[in-house]
């Protein structure tokens, strides 16, 4: 790294640039932002879970103060819009290809869930078009809702034609090759594995604010998207059939999305469509409840595990056959999540000979299900880690041994896995040794003890994960199904002056981009952190790029930002080599100077910066002017980082209250950019497992409403509920990429709940509890133990 | 929310006559309950009757008992000396409502009014034996519930103030529901020369009760090894996604228990 600029370079802990504009309220949201003349629309939502529309009379309502339009299914399909689409689509076991029923933007002849958009109400204020809502009258003739994941197959279609209430049946691995280790096991190990459903709750509600421009007969969409370039061409090609050179979409500040906002929604459509159809701007914003009703859920998976191991205790087969609830229709990645983003990944940091996995994704009468923090990788990784406890103990082997015994050896890279994927660097027993030391592991026996005589149980428990990330190689994602490419783009800018413009593909939501990608530059560069702005969310500033989830943006954007600096860095040299008159080979970049090799001659990037605009003094016949270079970096594999979480717990047997007593993690997330950075994506993560874990929970009664729908009833994790947080990194560079970078936005989410669950599951095994479902709320705590002690009294 | 008429009472008797006026008025008190239930469009009341202007907000040593203003905020009453000294368990309650803000805006008029039934309030009424008086009349804690959300309030009767008598040694102990952080269980014990009186919030079907066989229990031996496994009924309680009947009725005994241990 150049010399000077360690501070702000790669690994400087650098503090957040975009943090002052946050604090002092300078933040700029979609609902902060308001059209000159622009309606308010409000979303009428089915109050039932599944029901033929038999009328909707909305004549009343059409009269009522304020009003100027209601719009309705039959509207949508007369002016034949299409539906949000599904992005990535895995081929059925049998070859042929899933269902995708129709998605219509306002339910045209039957609602799905309750929440289903059933007409949009357009008004003067907010509070007109809410009145007004309660005056359409709608009848509807309802059917028995079907919410439950394991009966939905028998049930009627909720979907016309749409056999089973079955997506796709979809496998993945060497069946016979698996049946076989099955057949030749010393140990077989079963687990039942339920991954409980969870609401995003981003702390910032959808919103979306629709401009059309009789003029140029231009849209201008705001929206909170985590993928604003997608969102044009899903809307605009897709939907709404906009030229996407007459949409531009911008998603300004958003406030968190964990992959809820990555999708389009029917409600940012509507928007648009109705701006210029009723020539006003157009206001959406969702209120809380509508953000536990309509914001896409995640995770909601059953899974019957069995592992088949050797006399030896060295797994030799593992089989996983999952039902996934994918909700009432499919949203975008609701396919990819659960098959090549789980599925993908049940070979976890273990040398597991033989694999094979039928997910059978599912439709029921619920909001719709999609990539939630991690995608398919958390529930990858609990069924397995989990399953690797229960393995453990079954052979009588401390669950950190048994681990070790399967792992992965450090020679063994690049390493192919029974499922597809190829793992190109790794060493998992110095994060493992590491966490071990960090928590003290081997004495925890004697604070088991000490527990005990305060009348607590305490437990202990581990995960020692894997994900695939830096999503993705697009020649990969396209043999698979997927229907976009994963590159990514970035354009540096820069100008006359010298200071310089990133304009990046990715958005920054909470990751930190605009101090991470600006350090990127600090360190190519050599120029102070002031003088780089980045910039992300408008289709008409930066090139196509395909956003932020799936830890793609530094492995990905962060890589394209790096090869359009080394570009950048190649231009000055030459234009340095003709103003000091010397052969491009002997001049080097250092410390932000362009010298002659062995000399003092010397250009400062400022003075080529300034050359590149002011050519008086330039290499005509070899180089445009302008100092500005583009890169879309596709990148060659997935990389993977790891880890080992260690969670210990104190569980009170009075009230079943489970209380986090500690917490450590190693995690390899390849080089560091800003370490700091890194810590606080790690401890949102781990807080967002532990959620899963211990509190959290979509509960859907048998009528299909949700009763979870509000913060009385949903429970966040909270700051008092954590220690505080051990985070501790190694690293093995990923080696297909510039940087040597893994990702690690998703790892604390992925990593954590089967840490949870091990150590409650540990601390109250000396009661007799094998098992518990996530959340391990105090009841079904309470209820676990008295099971256990009603069953030993027999 | 939908509009409505906003009016601000001089006094109790003002704010009893613009009640008496309105068709369906609703007493605003500190509107920790009332706000949202408005803004969800849960309630569309035609006028709200704003009671912070009508000097119900003071806490007074009445020698057996303490007299504390239905418009006293729950901040004031747990940063109170006088409760702190003379019914620390009631001082206690008010400093774990909800939260700071919360705390800094609701009242103990409001929360007795609107008798949630996971609200603490009415567990130390109850369990303490105080008496709810209004502009016209005083109400024993006995004759005041009447169920989930209900109290012998009249429409256009407006609390004046409360008095809760000072018990030997009292304590309150609730078990916060995860999500809401209400009490899923709430156990007042109190302590009288007379006798134990045990309030249990949060887990009845009808809101705030006695539970006399904890009482008989405290009264023959007043301690926590006094309450066996099993002695609270399950029927009669609430049961939801957070609790079965069951595990309140088990948490009631444990909540019970600790407060009893907690009155030292």
């Amino acid at each position: 790294m150049p010399e000077g600029t360690v501070k702000q370079g790669i690994g400087a802990s650098v503090r957040r640039k975009e943090d002052k504009r946050f604090l002092i309220g300078k933040g700029n949201y979609t609902d902060d932002i308001n059209r000159a003349g622009q309606l308010h629309v409000y979303f009428l939502r089915s109050p039932v879970a599944f029901a033929d529309i038999v009328s909707i009379d909305k004549q009343k309502a059409e009269k009522a103060s304020g009003v100027v339009a209601i719009l309705t299914g039959e509207d949508v399909a007369a002016d034949n819009l299409g539906g949000p689409i599904c992005g990535w689509v895995p081929t059925n076991k049998d070859g042929s290809a899933p269902s995708e029923p129709p998605h219509p933007i306002l339910a045209n002849g039957r609602v799905r869930y309750v929440g289903d958009h059933v007409a949009a109400v357009f008004a003067e204020t907010l509070e007109q078009a809410m009145s007004a809502a309660e005056l359409i009258d709608v009848t509807y003739s309802e059917m028995p809702a079907i919410t439950d994941l394991k009966t939905a197959m028998d049930k009627p279609q909720i979907h016309d034609g749409m056999e089973n209430n079955t997506y796709f049946d979809w496998e993945l691995g060497d069946e016979a090759a698996t049946n076989d280790a099955f057949d030749k096991a010393a140990t077989i190990v079963k687990v039942d594995i339920r991954n409980n459903r969870v609401i995003p709750n981003a702390m910032e509600p959808r919103a979306a604010v629709a401009d059309y421009d009789t003029g140029d007969e231009r849209y201008t969409l705001f929206t909170t998207s985590q993928n604003p370039q997608l969102t044009r061409l899903v809307i605009g090609a897709f939907m709404l059939n906009i030229p996407e050179s007459k949409l531009r979409v911008v998603a300004p500040d958003v406030g968190g999305g964990f992959g809820s906002k990555i999708y389009v929604y029917p409600e940012e459509a509507v928007c648009v469509w109705a701006s210029k159809k009723l020539r006003r701007a157009v206001k959406w914003t969702a209120d809380r409840t509508q953000a536990f009703l309509g914001d896409a859920h995640g995770r909601d998976h059953i899974s019957d595990v069995k592992l088949a191991l050797d006399k030896n205790n060295r797994i030799t087969g593992l089989r996983v056959d999952t039902l996934a609830n994918l909700g009432a229709y499919l949203s975008a990645f609701a396919m990819v999540t659960p098959t090549y983003l789980h599925g993908t990944l049940l070979s976890g940091v273990y040398d597991i000979p033989a694999i094979y996995t039928n997910v059978k994704g599912i439709c029921t009468n619920t909001v719709n299900v999609d990539a939630y923090r991690g995608a398919g990788r958390p529930e990858a990784t609990y069924l397995l880690e989990r399953t690797m406890d229960v393995a453990a103990k079954q052979v009588g082997m401390d669950p950190a041994e048994f681990r070790r015994l399967n792992f992965i050896p450090k020679d063994a890279f690049p390493y192919q896995t029974a499922v597809a994927l190829q793992y190109d660097v790794g060493d998992y027993e110095p994060l493992l040794d590491r966490a071990m030391a960090m928590i003290d592991y081997k004495n925890f026996e004697n604070r088991r003890a000490k527990s005990a005589k305060n009348g607590k149980c305490r437990g202990i428990g581990m995960s020692t994960y894997i994900e695939a990330c830096g999503i993705a190689p697009s020649a990969v994602v396209g043999a698979l199904g997927g229907r976009v490419g994963l590159y990514e783009s970035a354009v540096v800018r820069v100008d006359p002056t010298g200071t310089i413009s990133v304009l990046t593909g990715t958005h920054s939501h909470g990751q930190g981009h605009d101090t991470t990608f600006a350090q990127l530059v600090c360190d190519k560069l050599g120029v102070d952190i002031e003088a780089v702005e980045i910039v992300h969310g408008d289709s008409d500033r930066t090139a196509f790029g395909m956003g932020t989830y799936g830890s793609r943006s530094l492995a990905v954007g962060g890589t394209a930002i790096s090869k359009a600096l080394d570009k950048v860095i190649a231009k000055g040299k030459i234009i340095a080599a003709h103003m000091l008159e010397a052969a491009d080979a002997d001049i080097e970049f250092k410390d932000g100077k362009f010298t002659v090799t062995g000399t003092d001659r010397e250009k400062s990037f400022g003075e080529i910066a300034l050359s590149a605009y002011v050519p008086h003094n330039f290499p005509h016949d070899r180089l445009e002017p302008g100092l500005e270079e583009t890169s879309f970096y596709d990148p060659l594999n997935f990389t993977y980082p790891s880890g080992t979480h260690i969670a210990e717990v104190e569980i009170d047997p009075a009230t079943g209250v489970v209380e986090l007593m500690d917490w450590v993690c190693c995690d390899d997330f390849g080089n560091l950019i800003n370490p700091m950075v890194v810590e606080g994506q790690v401890h949102g993560g781990i807080a967002q497992g532990v959620g899963q874990a211990l509190y959290e929970e979509a509960a859907y009664n048998d009528n299909g409403q949700l009763l979870s729908a509000s913060y009385m009833d949903y429970c966040m994790p909270r700051a008092d509920h954590f220690p505080s947080l051990k985070v501790e990194n190694l690293v093995t560079a990923c080696t297909h990429n510039d940087l040597g970078v893994k990702g690690c936005g998703e790892a604390g989410a992925i990593a954590s709940p089967p840490a949870v669950i091990n150590a409650v599951v540990d601390a109250l095994s000396p009661l007799g509890v094998t098992d518990i479902t996530m959340p391990a709320t105090p009841q079904k705590v309470w209820q676990a133990i008295q099971s256990a002690q009603t069953k030993a009294a027999e | 929310m939908y509009s409505t008429k906003y009016v601000k009472a001089k006094d109790i008797d003002d704010a009893a006559t613009i009640m008496a006026s309105a068709e369906d008025g609703k007493f605003l008190a500190g509107g920790m309950t009332l706000i949202p239930t408005l803004k969800q469009r849960l309630a569309n009341p035609d006028c709200l009757v704003d009671l912070s202007a009508c000097g119900l907000s003071a806490i007074a040593d009445d020698g057996s008992a303490i007299r504390v203003g239905a418009m006293t905020r729950h901040v004031e009453v747990a940063e109170s000396a006088l409760v702190q000294k003379t019914i620390p368990a009631v001082a206690d309650l008010a400093g774990h409502i909800g939260d700071r803000q919360v705390r800094n805006c609701g009242t103990i008029g409001g929360s007795l009014a609107n008798n949630d039934p996971a609200a603490c309030y009415p567990a130390a009424l109850l369990a303490l034996g105080g008496t709810v008086h209004t502009q016209s009349r005083s109400i024993a804690a006995e004759d005041y519930f009447d169920g989930m959300f209900e109290t012998t309030l009249e429409e256009d009767e407006v609390i004046r103030e409360v008095s809760l008598p000072k018990p030997e040694k009292a304590a309150y102990v609730k078990f916060p529901n995860p999500a809401s952080r209400y009490a899923m269980v709430g156990v007042f014990v109190a302590k009288f020369a007379d006798g134990v009186r045990v309030a249990v919030t949060g887990a009845g079907e009808d809101g705030v009760f006695r539970a006399s066989d904890l009482e008989a229990a405290l009264d023959a031996n007043f301690s926590a090894d006094a309450i066996a496994d099993g002695t609270v009924s399950a029927d009669g309680l609430m049961s939801d996604i957070h609790a079965s009947a069951e595990y309140r009725a088990h948490l009631i005994g444990e909540m019970t228990r600790r407060a009893v241990t907690a009155c030292g």
